[in-house]
């Protein structure tokens, strides 16, 4: 009997340290440890692995296969070890940043070895594009003293022209019961960048002409400053989690980021344009070399009853801004209604609005010097996103999960009060995106 | 020359009925949250994996790697971080 009562007092300790850790890691990380010792589907001390294929898929443009096996192990005291191992291909065209002509153009490749043409009233994408990524990252969470948490991570990714090094470190503090989280996370990355064809001087202009002539490299290296660049970013977050009843429970956080360093797009040009709209010249983009972003998110997620087929309802909201004058708002919404007693559906709708960055124009007029700053970058134009979609899930005999996902993205930039010269009235400058997320995931 | 009012003399100089409703509703709101929360035996629903925070931490990192790539904002719920190049 003693020693029943004995093992039971060990479990519960135990399960009120899981409780703890997976309450703060939920918040801090995103990892998806149950919150309390109620439910666990798995036992102590065994791997437990999440995998995922995603194919991501933009019409004419990029098209992305993204793998993903994530392990988690929770040791006797309550540790978790997380591992992670990302596979990515990327392939496809992606915008210049030139605006489309009412005739052909000619571009240089990023490389500098050979040119394209983009036919008339085509926005100008270069088709070159292709890259495969590799991400390893690992995370250590335990708990440090009563009621506080901490863990620290790495994170090494590796592209062929990209490389990414980072570290975090997180604490959680948890009172009123462990009804509340108090969170504070620090995270560091280091990145070089090595894109083919070096780097571009920017604000210069792109060589176009015969790219088999002898003269042709001595010019084409006139255009570039060197062969990689550094970013850093740093980034503060600091959160605070709130269980409200039984049903409810509710998260909230500020973030503080700062990045330094190569912030520029070495493959983007902006058009010069004259006062017909016609194109005279191309020039590289440039950006500041920092950026510092701040966020507000919350969160809220609630458990229906019956009378509402027991769905789980999760609304967030988020509100950033930054000193290159860009603020956005993202709703994400998803509800996940439980059908008979295995599976699920989960609709989701998320939507996103950002404004322009103030050196944000689609092109510049050849009667303006361009001395500053200057991207015709639609990803930092005005703009607005919404995605829909669907998750399908079914946990299949001893406790796996299988799910499918599908959904549609669909960005439109919009003109944030630029008049068009009238050699563009019949032009699509801010043409549409739209792209399909296709997502098979199992746990086991 | 510009003159900056510093924020805490600002703030002490707002209308007092403006004063008066800022300290109730931040009093009201903290004597709500002591009795905000659970108990540990209340906690069946909140232990469930649909009511995590992040439900599925893996459709989590794949969104959050298209929508850095593609948008201009990233971060807000987990580190908005570096990571890639993302084009």
């Amino acid at each position: 009997m003693s020693n029943l009562d004995g093992k039971s007092k060990t479990m519960n300790k135990k399960n009120h340290l899981k409780a703890a850790l997976s309450l703060a890691t939920s918040a801090l990380l995103g990892t998806s440890v149950a919150t309390a010792p109620v439910v666990q589907a798995k036992e102590v001390d065994e791997w437990q692995f999440d995998s995922a294929f995603l194919l991501y898929s933009e019409a004419d443009r990029v098209t992305a296969g993204e793998g993903i096996l994530a392990g988690t192990k929770t040791f006797d005291d309550g540790e978790i070890l997380a591992l992670k191992i990302t596979v990515d291909a990327l392939t496809g065209a992606s915008a210049n940043g030139a605006v489309a002509q009412p005739q052909a153009q000619t571009f240089t490749r990023p490389s500098g070895n050979g040119q394209y043409e983009i036919a008339a009233g085509e926005t100008p994408l270069d088709d070159t594009f292709h890259d495969t990524r590799v991400q390893l990252n690992a995370q250590w969470t335990q708990l440090i003293a009563d009621n506080l948490t901490g863990s620290v991570g790495g994170h090494f990714s590796k592209e062929y022209d990209y490389l990414s090094l980072g570290v975090n470190g997180n604490v959680a503090y948890d009172f009123n019961n462990k009804n509340s989280t108090f969170s504070m996370g620090l995270s560091y990355f280091q990145d070089t960048f090595t894109p083919e064809g070096g780097i571009p001087k920017p604000l210069s202009s792109m060589l176009v002409g015969d790219s088999s002539s002898p003269e042709w490299d001595k010019e084409f290296a006139k255009t570039r400053l060197g062969t990689s660049e550094d970013k850093t970013t740093a980034d503060v977050l600091v959160g605070f989690t709130q269980v409200i009843n039984r049903r409810m429970i509710t998260a909230f956080n500020y973030s503080y980021s700062m990045v330094d360093g190569y912030l520029t797009d070495p493959f983007k040009v902006a058009s010069v344009l004259n006062n017909q709209g016609i194109a005279q010249d191309y020039i590289y983009e440039n950006r500041p070399d920092s950026r510092v972003k701040q966020s507000t998110f919350m969160q809220a997620k609630y458990h229906f009853d019956d009378s509402l087929l027991n769905t789980v309802a999760d609304v967030s909201y988020r509100y950033m801004w930054d000193d290159w004058g860009i603020n956005s708002h993202t709703i994400d919404s998803r509800f996940t209604i439980p059908i008979g007693r295995v599976s699920y559906i989960e609709p989701h709708i998320r939507f996103y609005q950002q404004s322009a960055a103030d050196f944000y124009k689609p092109y510049i007029m050849d009667d303006e010097v361009p001395t500053g700053f200057i991207s015709t970058d639609y990803r930092i134009g005005e703009m607005t996103a919404v995605t829909v979609g669907a998750k399908y899930g079914v946990v299949l005999n001893g406790g796996n999960e299988l799910s499918f996902r599908l959904e549609y993205y669909r960005q439109m930039p919009t003109n944030a009060g630029f008049v068009d010269p009238d050699g563009l009235n019949s032009i699509d400058v801010y043409p549409v995106v739209e792209a399909i997320i296709a997502q098979v995931s199992y746990s086991f | 020359m510009q003159v900056y009012k510093p924020v805490l003399k600002t703030f002490l100089h707002v209308n007092p009925k403006i004063k008066l409703f800022l300290l109730t509703a931040i009093t009201l709101n903290l004597s709500a949250c002591s009795s905000l929360g659970v108990e540990p035996w209340e906690r069946d629903l909140l232990a469930t994996k649909a009511m995590a925070l992040t439900s599925s931490p893996v459709d989590a990192a794949l969104d959050d790697h298209i929508y850095f790539s593609k948008e201009a904002s990233s971060g807000g719920k987990s580190f908005g971080g570096g990571g890639c190049g993302c084009n």
